[in-house]
């Protein structure tokens, strides 16, 4: 941490130099290392962003402030770092309230400073007034109101601190702006005052080594990794571990990237719509290795009937997570990089050769796939489309619902980092803005927004913020024209009544060139690689509009309620097998 | 089962918001809840009376403590603990009546704080069991009103707010 020593508090002799509430601030975001931040002004921000105004920090204002929330969350999960919003009261702060539950379910590290009416005024229903700490307190880690511009340096050196360790997630600072005004002296080395807050770091030993006795006796083992691994930058110690006790793999959704998914060894996705063989494998093991994970519905199906012959080693640093949902033999709370490093050192190769053979199996005859054939523009077609001639090296942002599914199933993810979609909230809209944070996180990275029509109209409004700082992400939309995961289930369990999940779109490549970004369109299979291409040089952002078969479905599929190994739509990817 | 979880606090604005709104949220039940300061003024102690079974109450106690401003969580099951709630209850008292009901109170070591023209109120401390009996005894006569505390609680032998809080 930086600190400047002049400012420092305890001179006698001189008289302390007084800084404003607003000064302060920056100042300690500074000191935090923020040289990226995301927001918007009004009213009750106005000291603050005064001495934004020359800070050294770069100030991306988006067209909304949910949008801002989202893109300080795909600039965390690209870089690393803390992903930091600053809004104004009442509307700036509730419009933040889907980004902030966004993060929160995704343990993403993020601090949203909000703007607050005077103090003397708190509480009358002022004018933009808004209960922040009220409103936001369910879906942050921690948050807080400074009412004393003498708590103001602590609170914000707290507020990255939560944010970022343990079990990361978002932190609201709300800022009244009579505590902007005032002035005290700034101390950057002040102490933080956090009795509750403890973060568990290093695993039991003997719950360790308990671990590693079960894996080393196991015959069909599974290992279950979920965000947490990317968390903790552990996805090398993932990789010896599995590397040397022999161990397939299966990712959640966010843990995608976190294992080589063109290794030998990685099943893919589990869950609803997780492969067929990282589904059977995990109800026939019998040791699940979670780890980073937190057993979420989408990915157990009928919980009672999940993994029904395995032990269940359970490794999160946070405890809460262990023994929700699924019962946990052996726990293990601690941070998952040090904890699989120590893990790594009991563990002994077996070859578990019946069990690699019968994955080996499944993985052969249940593949996913689609209608290779068919002469419409198949989304999964896109998809492996953008993956080959990325080579597979974009970082790939999505929406929700049908969109995010293929891209999980047809993308191949090989690192950390590379894949960035709202899991635990589904937060459609998510994939512009989040695209637009992790270009400026990784301004050298191709970064490609593979999203839904729908998902897309809920944001694109950020196209414009795309523009404006020249960045230059891509967005593929497969424009099937319904809410297509809607549509899918009702299809599935509504007798086809597509109640309310059709929309009305404009012109995709319209919009985009009215934006400001480049449009293209298309229509016909044989354009598909060309369009990619073409996408892939612009140095503007680029918007291409697939025009993609309208009613096609996600296969295979866990129905709501049933349990893993009942997966629908497997005749049908055995067929194109 | 009913649990009674003991959890020592940072004294600031809105952590009870913050543990009444986790409570809600997880939908777990709660019988009592009881703030109130300790020996140490940076230090609030929460008792909290809560129904489920034990996968809930061990939920219950993880996602307490997981509260950034939550020091310390002590679930009482189990172990020796002196466990009480306070009452005031006025009874409908016509002068007739008055000496039979005066030796019930005496009975319940309870005191009386205020007779009015037809009405008695009475205080009285002690484990649930004794209350709720108290309250059945009142009830043929009359009750007007009911005010508890709900359960405070600590284990015999407790160590200070500040001892616990350090562990």
């Amino acid at each position: 941490m930086k600190s400047d020593s002049s400012h420092s508090a305890g001179s006698a002799e001189k008289s302390p130099i007084l800084k404003s509430g607003a000064e302060i601030a920056v100042a300690a975001l500074i000191d935090q290392g923020v040289d990226t931040m995301f927001g918007y002004p009004g009213g009750v921000v106005l000291p603050l962003f005064d001495k934004l105004y020359d800070a050294p920090i770069r100030f991306i204002i988006p067209r909304h402030e949910q949008g801002g929330a989202h893109m300080a969350d795909g600039y965390a999960r690209a870089s690393g770092k803390v992903g930091v919003i600053v809004t104004t009261s009442g509307p700036g702060a509730c419009n933040i309230v889907t980004g902030l539950g966004n993060a929160m379910m995704d343990s993403i590290p993020m601090v949203a400073i909000t703007g607050q009416v005077r103090t003397d005024l708190i509480g009358n229903d002022a004018f933009q007034e808004a209960d922040t700490t009220g409103i936001t307190r369910p879906v942050t880690k921690y948050n807080c109101i400074v009412k004393d511009v003498k708590d103001l340096a602590r609170t914000i050196k707290e507020a990255f601190f939560i944010a970022s360790t343990g079990r990361p997630g978002p932190v609201v600072v709300d800022l009244p702006v009579d505590v902007q005004v005032n002035k005290t002296e700034y101390d950057p080395d002040v102490e933080m005052k956090l009795p509750g807050y403890k973060p568990k770091i290093q695993g039991h030993l003997r719950q360790i080594s308990m671990a590693a006795e079960v894996i080393n006796k196991s015959e069909k083992p599974v290992l279950y990794v979920g965000g947490g691994i990317i968390i903790a930058n552990a996805a090398q110690e993932l990789r010896n571990l599995a590397k040397k006790a022999h161990l397939p793999v299966t990712m959640t959704l966010l843990g995608l990237g976190s294992f080589d998914q063109n290794d030998p060894e990685s099943l893919d996705m589990l869950g609803m719509h997780g492969t067929a063989y990282a589904n059977y494998a995990v109800q026939e093991c019998d040791l699940l290795i979670a780890v980073g994970a937190r057993f979420d519905d989408r990915v157990t199906g009928k919980v009672k009937a999940f993994a029904p012959h395995a032990k269940v080693i359970h490794i999160d640093i946070d405890p809460a997570s262990i023994a929700k949902n699924v019962r946990a033999d052996i726990p293990v709370v601690g941070d998952a990089k040090y904890i699989l490093t120590e893990l790594a050192k009991f563990v002994e190769h077996r070859d578990r050769k019946e069990w690699f053979t019968k994955i080996a199996h499944w993985k052969k005859k249940y593949p996913l796939g689609y209608d290779k054939k068919s002469t419409n523009i198949k989304p999964q077609y896109v998809i492996e489309q953008i993956c080959e001639l990325t080579a597979g090296d974009a970082i790939v942002t999505t929406g929700v619902g049908q969109n995010q599914m293929w891209t999980s199933q047809f993308y191949r993810f090989k690192r950390p980092r590379q894949f960035i979609t709202s899991g635990g909230l589904g937060t459609m809209g998510f994939g512009l803005p989040a695209a637009i944070g992790a270009q400026i996180a990784m301004p050298q990275a191709t970064v490609v927004d593979i999203d839904g029509d729908h998902s897309f109209n809920m944001t694109l409004t950020e196209l414009r913020t795309a523009v404006q700082y020249e960045l230059p992400v891509k967005v593929c939309i497969l424009n099937n024209g319904y809410m297509g995961m809607v549509r899918q289930w009702q299809q599935l369990f509504y007798g086809k009544r597509y109640s309310k999940s059709y929309l009305a779109n404009p012109d995709y490549s319209k919009v985009a060139e009215a934006f400001g970004a480049v449009g293209i369109t298309v229509d016909k299979k044989s354009d598909v690689p060309k369009a990619i291409k073409k996408m892939l040089t612009e140095k503007k952002p680029c918007v291409v509009d697939f025009r993609v078969e309208p009613e096609e479905n996600v296969w295979p599929m866990v129905p709501a309620g049933k349990s893993l190994n009942e997966m629908d739509g497997l005749d049908l990817l055995e067929s194109m097998a | 089962m009913k649990h009674i979880i003991s959890a020592l606090v940072e004294n600031k604005p809105g952590v009870l918001a913050h543990v009444s709104g986790m409570f809600a949220a997880r939908a777990f039940n709660i019988d009592s809840l009881v703030v109130g300061r300790t020996e140490d003024p940076q230090l609030s102690r929460m008792t909290i009376v809560v129904v489920g079974d034990d996968r809930v109450l061990e939920q219950v106690r993880k996602q307490l403590a997981k509260i950034i401003p939550v020091v310390k969580v002590q679930d009482f099951a189990g172990q020796p603990v002196v466990a009480r709630d306070l009452m005031l209850i006025t009874i409908s008292a016509p002068p007739e009546k008055r000496p039979e009901i005066i030796a019930l109170i005496e009975t319940f070591k309870a005191n009386v704080v205020d007779i009015g023209q037809k009405t008695i109120m009475v205080e009285i401390s002690g484990p649930e069991e004794k209350i709720e009996a108290f309250i059945e005894i009142c009830r043929p006569y009359g009750i007007k009103n009911v005010a508890r505390t709900g359960t405070i609680a600590m284990p015999r032998q407790e160590k200070t707010a500040q001892e616990a809080a350090a562990e």
